[in-house]
């Protein structure tokens, strides 16, 4: 096979290694960590309170539900879909929680797997309702993003539900360790998606979905209950990111997380995932969550108000969008 | 027709209106080397090179819509530097592309006149773009065609007409035109080639991109050849031969490319279709296809050729009939592409862009797409080393050109994105469908192709008639749709005809002839066109 091989780079040309996990090609997150150390440096200038420990662990205690929802929100943009429910989602995933351990008594470790549950039953109804008849994932989820707080508001008689500290130990850091259980799920789950989508099959098919599900058909693949399988994913991890949420805040906030949708899509299209589809990258939606928390945080360290903070993200935002329009130009 | 509208300044027949000197152009390697030509009016300047010689490249460089890296052009002795396409237009410079720019929901009128509508008031002045519109379209000959009516239910053709009609109208001095035909069905084909005709008599430059040799010695006047980016020659086109050109474009002696036909023909009887209806476009068409056999399907342009492909294969549900495969006894219909592949049918679309391929992935994805699971390791991960050992000897098998396999299809060239949509099912009938149990022993494998060799050079063209060849002698039998009549009649051991959606004849090869198959294509037409 030797000669064989020889021959071939001369017309083939010498196949370089692809991606590996679980961080493949390291240079592709270099311009992301770039702006996060920019912005940490500015900040730091800015203010004197900003660069200490205690900034970056409350904040690595408060992303987690956003990555979560994130992360799922990658992963359908990946397959040239869209999930405007997460918010809402997220939300009964909570009010859910809250719910059966407030009113019903159950414990938490059967409360949180029914809560999951029902939010990954409703990321399936998304799912089989977009793809399966054709309509647009985006109008789907809108209704569902409806469905999902109107239950949710049902359900706590559209009041916060306090839990207690019963449930805290998954939002509030353990002694010794600075960092939540949250936030080391929020990592897994990262690092787990970011191998199916890289190193599956299952994640070849959502990316080629993406690019050209037509093409995909054509080659004797049903795209369909791969992408079917994306909303579902998304629905289970808008759950996940409930029980995160309400472990944080001791309570299940029906009027929780309005507009998460949006700082979700933003997170992954700053990660340089195309709103077109067929790219995307969970480790990068990842440090567009850190990005968008950083922005946050160090806005409101250095005094801006909530207003101005609100016209500065929107500005990141743009310049992210500007950049995926630029790297996707190539093909259009 | 009026010669003065056609080039603004009066000029003599045979005067050199644009030369191109020293061009060069360069995307990290030269693709252009050092090219001068003179183009004429009054001339039909053919461009011929295999894919990626450079024809496509110099053309964008006279029409303003990439800047030259070297080189000089003078438009009538004044030195010509376009900016843009605009620019260009400008000059008298006109380019219509392969990718054609007509807005399927504007009229006709609105799109011939997009850029400067009359206005009246703040509206659009109807009555005087009609007018204009009519008086542009007979410049081309759709004087029968209302300018009112949307661009989009139009024919290729005809949105090429009309693009060449806008052109026109800004008094184009140079045309160029990039493959023109290439989408064409002959009659349409040879219609736009008389209207070309015309122009030139009228005193326009045309200069004329090809693949098809025929049409190319048939019409122009001069022909200037590429290779790898250097000029071979210019020659006028005198006596020469569709082996003369071969041989300036691939270097080779054509003797070796006109190979003789075998037939790999068997007995069993791989695919036999019957009553196969999916309406409007495929109406009760039966036929058989034998193992080792390449049977060519030839109609007219919309004649059902591709949807037939796309009803057997499941692309598109057919509303009645059955097939049957190899030996089973069972006849069925795929109602899913699925279906049909996991039966070991293959089907290759005509627009690789649009179904055919990820443009955006790299070669190795789209290769190995279709049977993923055989590189399936543990936690489910992709092997990603011996997907890449496989899809290598795959593309070298084709001499596939490209820098790497990571390389995104959507930067080959046609010639070999085309080998890379074939080349993902051969991995597929090699291992796929011989692992199952199930199959008898020779396994049914059915190529479905839809023209094959669009806009493909004679290179990669005949690599392609050598890929058929070798499936038929493994036994497959194919199916290939092609609009190049010459095509099948080089290829295929028999030639199936069908006209309106409906079964014709069947022609045996050696019992064909090119004219008995054309008046086969037009049967339905006749007899619709007698009855009423």
């Amino acid at each position: 096979m030797r000669g064989a091989q020889e021959t071939e780079s001369s017309i083939v040309g010498p196949g370089r290694a692809v991606a590996r996990w679980p961080i493949a090609n390291v240079y592709r997150y270099f311009g992301l960590l770039a702006v996060l150390g920019l912005m940490c440096l500015l900040f730091g200038l800015a203010s004197d309170r900003f660069l200490t420990t205690r900034t970056f662990t409350s904040i690595a205690n408060q992303i987690p539900e956003l990555t979560l929802v994130a992360v799922g929100m990658t992963l359908v943009l990946v397959i040239g879909g869209i999930d405007l429910s997460v918010g809402s989602l997220l939300a009964l995933g909570s009010a859910i929680l809250g719910v059966l351990m407030v009113d019903r008594g159950w414990p938490f470790w059967i409360a949180a797997p029914i809560a999951i549950s029902v939010c990954g039953a409703a990321g399936l109804v998304n799912g089989v309702v977009s793809i399966g008849a054709g309509i647009p994932s985006f109008i789907v989820t809108l209704g569902m993003l409806e469905i999902a707080r109107g239950l949710a508001l049902l359900l706590t008689g559209s009041r916060i539900v306090y839990i207690g500290s019963s449930i805290e130990f998954l939002g509030a850091p353990p002694g010794g360790i600075p960092l939540s259980p949250a936030f080391v799920i929020s990592i897994g789950v990262v690092l787990a998606a970011q191998y199916v989508l890289v190193q599956t099959v299952m994640g070849r098919y959502c990316v080629a979905i993406g690019t050209n599900r037509e093409a995909v058909r054509m080659a004797g693949i049903d795209p369909r209950p791969t992408a079917i399988k994306v909303f579902l994913i998304s629905g289970l991890l808008c759950g996940l990111g409930g029980i995160v949420q309400a472990s944080r805040l001791s309570s299940a906030d029906p009027n929780a997380a309005v507009g998460l949708e949006l700082s979700a899509i933003a997170a992954a299209v700053i990660g340089g995932t195309s709103l077109m589809g067929g790219r995307g990258n969970v480790i990068s939606t990842w440090l567009g969550v850190w990005i968008i928390a950083v922005l946050q945080t160090g806005l409101a360290q250095c005094g801006f108000s909530d207003p101005s903070k609100r016209l500065i993200t929107g500005l990141v935002i743009v310049a992210a969008v500007l950049m995926d329009a630029w790297r996707s130009r190539r093909w259009n | 027709m009026s010669h003065a509208e056609v080039s603004a300044p009066p000029m003599r027949l045979g005067e050199s209106i644009l030369r191109v000197s020293g061009m060069t152009k360069r995307y990290g390697s030269v693709v252009l080397d050092d090219v001068s030509v003179d183009f004429r009016s009054g001339e039909i300047h053919a461009l011929l090179g295999a894919n990626g010689a450079g024809k496509s490249t110099l053309c964008k460089i006279i029409a303003g819509l990439t800047p030259a890296s070297a080189g000089e052009m003078f438009l009538r002795d004044s030195s010509y530097v376009p900016t843009d396409k605009a620019d260009a237009e400008g000059w008298g410079i006109e380019i219509v592309q392969q990718e054609l720019n007509v807005i399927p929901t504007l009229t006709v009128a609105e799109n011939l006149y997009l850029r400067r509508l009359p206005r009246r008031g703040i509206g659009i002045d109807r009555k005087r773009l009609h007018q204009q519109a009519r008086v542009a379209l007979a410049r081309v000959g759709l004087d029968g065609l209302d300018p009112a009516t949307p661009a989009g239910g139009l024919g290729v053709g005809e949105r090429q007409l009309i693009e060449i009609a806008a052109a026109l109208d800004r008094n184009a001095r140079v045309l160029i035109l990039d493959e023109p035909t290439a989408a064409l069905a002959a009659v349409e084909a040879s219609r736009l080639i008389g209207h070309l005709r015309l122009l030139r008599d009228a005193g326009l430059a045309i200069i004329y991109i090809s693949h098809r040799l025929d049409e190319v010695l048939a019409m122009a006047d001069q022909i200037s050849v590429l290779r790898d980016g250097k000029l071979v020659a210019t020659l006028p086109i005198g006596r020469l031969v569709e082996q003369d050109l071969i041989r300036m474009m691939t270097g080779v002696q054509g003797a070796a490319l006109g190979r003789e036909h075998r037939c790999h023909r068997r007995e069993t009887t791989l695919l036999r279709v019957r009553g196969l209806t999916r309406s409007p476009r495929v109406c009760d068409i039966s036929f058989d296809l034998a193992a080792g056999e390449r049977l060519g399907i030839a109609g007219l342009v919309g004649s059902g050729r591709t949807e037939l492909l796309r009803a057997i294969f499941g692309a598109d549900a057919a509303d009645s009939g059955e097939l049957s495969i190899g030996q089973e006894a069972t006849p069925k219909l795929f109602s899913h592409p699925r279906q049909a592949v996991r039966d070991g049918v293959a089907m290759i679309t005509e627009d690789r862009k649009s179904d055919g391929l990820l443009m955006s992935r790299p070669v190795r994805e789209n290769v190995s797409l279709i049977d993923l699971s055989r590189f399936v390791g543990r936690l489910g991960r992709i092997r990603t080393g011996a997907e890449g050992t496989a899809v290598r000897t795959r593309a070298a098998g084709l001499e596939l050109r490209c820098r790497s396999i990571e390389q995104p299809v959507g930067e080959l060239s046609g010639g070999n994105q085309q080998k890379v949509a074939i080349a993902k099912w051969l991995d597929h009938s090699a291992d796929f469908c011989r692992s199952r149990s199930d199959m008898p022993d020779a396994s049914p494998r059915i190529f479905l192709f839809d023209e094959p060799t669009l806009g493909i050079d004679v290179a990669a063209r005949q690599k392609i008639y050598e890929l058929f060849e070798s499936l038929a002698a493994s036994g497959a039998g194919l199916l290939i749709v092609s609009s190049d009549l010459d095509e099948l009649m080089q290829t295929c051991d028999a030639i199936g005809v069908i006209s309106m959606g409906r079964w014709v004849t069947r022609f045996e090869r050696d019992a064909w002839d090119r004219e008995s198959i054309m008046k086969a294509c037009f049967h339905h037409h006749r007899r619709d066109t007698a009855a009423g």
